[in-house]
């Protein structure tokens, strides 16, 4: 009793609710950073393999050169292939003819367009696509005529002024992601003339809305073509978009009219502006710079020559091309292939590597410049570029894009580069967020940030980490299933004494090597393999719980591998083959294809086998192949998984 | 021979520890340059394995700041630093009985649970206090909405699972 024990009774229970409390939040601590580094991870992931598909889509850029100087025969027989391997040409006439030939249907209840376009046709789109409608084929391709026609006054980079008063708003990628731009415009206003916008690029694939913001942005554009800047990013480019899903969103959509869009598109794209210049000061472009990008050649080049990534200027053969000029508008390359264009249809090589730099370059932190070897084109350019660059055309400040990033934006180079990024949620719910950023001469930028949040996504962090995760690692598992051959024949060559078991790092290693991926393996070890009690992995646990639905039995894995593996690839070869879109090539273009496909790639099938292959994927028994069927029907199951179907891929 | 295995096994367990570091270190490196922003450090070394409290981090970090603290931390510094703690195992996590224990020390009713309101008081108020992110971050998962209260042997088996 007495006041002495009372008080330290106190103390004693405050000490240990003290301490109490000290565990409870340590705990806490360390859990709420594991996740987040989860997070980080699942993310990691998302974009190796994201560039790593960019980089195959560039090396199949390299193909397609290989193909036109080896494919001669086929080319010289269907010069309706070389046209479009080399782009075409639309001439207006053909716009009179094809709008007078729809008809826009009294039954049709979707928004209706007035032109000469005003802010309440902005206004009437949000609200159709806001129900989901879809606006009719005959205004989109208004819309796309007139908006080519406007694009192609337009200088390579617009000039714009700011004042204290009048910020512009500067917004990044929103790869199709409709509610990500709804969500702009509705934080930050419509555009108009007090209320400018910069759109840098990517606008199109991945996401579901491609169509729905393009023509949200066009339509802007022509009622405010001197306040709303659209700025092309590399997505905005016909191959690109066959491969990651706008091609197949457009042709979901328009089932009469899908190809006309398509072939308009393709122009339209090439009249976009390379960039945009802010009170001299801040110059906004897609990707990024690289040493030797030189802005007065960028201004005064033919930016609509350059129709696509996959497409870099064929190399002529000076002396036999000025020989064999002599029919009108038509050359000759080197092994006698006729292109439909001269030589001035194309850029030159300088110019088309300053318009990928431009493009698809990224910013780092290591000095100097150097090749951008995880995404396939375009550099990775250092502080000291920056700053060299900045200070060349008496610059302050790059801002640029096409990196998503987990809080919507990124500062780097000590402030002079700022990345944006406006999809927010890019790979998968709770991802990473959105971000906009406003400008005005004399003040730093203002950064707004969000997330786009569906009521499952009110989660706590810990549910939202697991969705991220599974869906990256599900992403990674169909890759390593689709390298499967080759990782077992790494692991087994490290494995002398024939265990079945390697040490961590070996592991790591192999999986490295073969699948080129640079990822922290030893921490994604637990969710991929199996590890016994003495830390050691069991190599082959991978492949227990998921497998590659063979379409034909008695076909080889190796086979299927491959196929899987490049199923993009093909895709896009199949496309392009596949000139009137009709969804069909016959078994010859499709021997002929593989085989050219093989060679370059140094993939090792048995001709045989193929041969089988196809013959039981002619399900018509004509001749022909359907090509969507041939590569849906190799999909990756996973056993414990509810949905069977492989629907990761990057459309 | 003994003590030659034995280097040979410390040998490698560095090596070990020091592929894991720097595959954490990186994941973090976001100019690729081998630089974290200091506010990364904790979220950096608790990935790791470790529960250092605000208090000890703070430690950590004067260890491996520059001399004139820049904001940044280097790999190179990071990195013997915290191959020391992981070889030492320092820093251990919380058992789980531990961690029950704890929250029945602030339940001394033993009711099985605690309000929202108390939670929040012991979690801001006393110890190393919560911000109002964290704070709001962990009701997020632990509150059961109806009862407005945490059931803390519930949440502390569904984050233990979830774990795993």
């Amino acid at each position: 009793m007495g006041c002495g024990t009372s008080s330290s009774v106190k103390d004693k229970k405050s000490e240990t609710a003290l301490k109490a409390a000290l565990v409870i939040q340590n705990w806490y601590r360390g859990r709420s950073a594991q996740l987040k580094t989860r997070q980080r991870y699942a993310l990691t992931i998302f974009q190796s393999i994201e560039y790593a598909d960019e980089q195959g889509q560039l090396q199949l850029s390299n193909f397609f050169s290989f193909m036109l100087e080896n494919y001669t025969r086929v080319l010289e027989e269907d010069s309706e292939l070389v046209t479009h391997l080399l782009g075409s040409n639309i001439q207006d006439k053909d716009r009179r003819d094809y709008l007078g030939l729809i008809d826009v249907p009294d039954s049709y209840c979707g928004p209706r367009l007035q032109f000469p376009l005003t802010f309440t046709d902005i206004d009437l789109l949000i609200e159709a696509f806001k129900q989901q409608q879809i606006l009719h084929a005959y205004y989109v391709l208004e819309v796309l005529f007139e908006t080519k026609k406007l694009l192609q006054r337009m200088p390579n980079f617009t000039h714009t002024k700011t004042s204290p008063s009048k910020e512009i708003t500067i917004c990044g990628d929103l790869h199709g992601k409709l509610d990500d731009l709804f969500l702009i415009y509705s934080k930050n206003g419509l555009p108009s003339v007090s209320n400018p916008y910069v759109f840098n690029g990517d606008f199109v694939d991945r996401g579901k809305n491609s169509m729905e913001i393009l023509m949200i942005l066009f339509v802007s554009f022509l009622v405010y073509p001197n306040d709303l800047h659209l700025n092309r990013g590399n997505h905005e480019d016909f191959m690109m978009n066959k491969r990651y899903g706008f091609t197949k969103e457009v042709l979901n959509k328009y089932k009469l009219h899908g190809k006309k869009i398509l072939q308009i598109l393709e122009d339209v794209y090439t009249w976009l502006p390379i960039g945009t210049i802010i009170d001299n000061e801040i110059l906004v472009v897609h990707g990024g710079i690289s040493e030797s990008t030189d802005l007065n050649l960028l201004h005064r080049i033919e930016r609509n020559k350059f129709k696509s990534v996959l497409m870099p200027p064929v190399p002529i053969d000076g002396d036999r091309a000025t020989e064999k000029e002599n029919k009108v508008g038509t050359t000759s390359t080197a092994r006698g292939i006729r292109t439909n264009g001269s030589l001035s249809e194309q850029l030159t090589k300088h110019e088309w590597d300053q318009v990928i730099d431009i493009l698809w370059s990224d910013p780092r932190g290591k000095r100097g410049c150097y090749p951008n070897t995880s995404r396939g084109g375009g550099c990775y350019f250092g502080p000291d570029i920056t700053s060299r660059i900045l200070n060349k055309y008496r610059l302050k400040m790059l801002i640029r894009s096409h990196e998503c990033k987990p809080e919507g934006y990124e500062i780097c180079h000590d402030g002079k580069v700022i990345t944006v990024f406006s999809a927010s949620n890019y790979y998968e719910e709770g991802s990473n967020r959105g971000a906009y950023i406003r400008v005005s001469s004399g003040t730093p930028p203002r950064f707004f940030q969000y997330q786009m949040t569906s009521a499952t996504c009110l989660r706590p962090l810990y549910q939202r980490v697991n969705a991220v995760e599974s869906s990256a690692i599900r992403m990674l598992k169909e890759r390593m299933i689709s390298r499967k051959t080759d990782l077992i024949r790494a692991f087994q060559l490290q494995d002398c004494s024939k265990s079945g078991k390697l040490s961590v790092g070996q592991w790591a290693f192999s999986m490295e090597n073969v699948l080129g991926l640079s990822l922290p393996w030893r921490s994604l070890s637990s969710r991929l393999v199996t590890t016994d009690k003495d830390g050691n992995i069991d190599y082959m646990s991978s492949f227990q719980d998921i497998h590659i639905q063979k379409p034909v039995k008695e076909v080889q894995p190796t086979l299927i591998e491959t196929v899987y593996r490049y199923r993009s690839d093909l895709q896009i070869i199949f496309n392009v083959i596949d000139s009137d879109h009709s969804g069909l090539i016959s078994m010859e273009e499709f021997r002929s294809m593989w085989k050219l496909f093989t060679s370059y790639y140094s993939v090792c099938i048995d001709d045989s086998q193929l041969d089988e292959l196809a013959e039981r994927m002619d399900l018509n028994k004509d001749g022909s192949i359907d090509f969507n069927e041939f590569l849906k029907a190799f999909y990756v199951v996973h056993k414990f998984d509810k949905l069977n179907k492989s629907d990761t891929t990057v459309a | 021979m003994a003590d030659d295995r034995s280097r040979e096994g410390t040998e490698t367990a560095v090596a070990e520890f020091h592929k894991k570091i720097k595959e954490a270190f990186e994941v973090f490196d976001h100019e690729s340059n081998n630089t974290v922003d200091v506010r990364e450090i904790g979220t950096i070394i608790r990935s790791l394995g470790c529960c250092p409290s605000e208090g000890e981090l703070h430690d950590l970090i004067a260890e491996v700041e520059e001399e004139e603290p820049t904001g940044y931390i280097r790999f190179e510094k990071f990195l013997p630093v915290m191959t020391e703690v992981l070889l030492e195992r320092r820093y251990r996590p919380i058992p789980e009985d531990i961690l029950l224990r704890a929250f029945e020390v602030l339940d001394p009713a033993k009711h099985g649970f605690l309000s929202k309101e108390e939670l929040i008081k012991y979690m801001t108020e006393e110890g190393e206090p919560f911000s109002q992110e964290e704070m709001e971050e962990m009701l997020s998962a632990a509150i059961d909405p109806e009862s407005n209260s945490v059931h803390y042997k519930d949440y502390i088996t569904m984050m233990v699972i979830d774990e795993n």
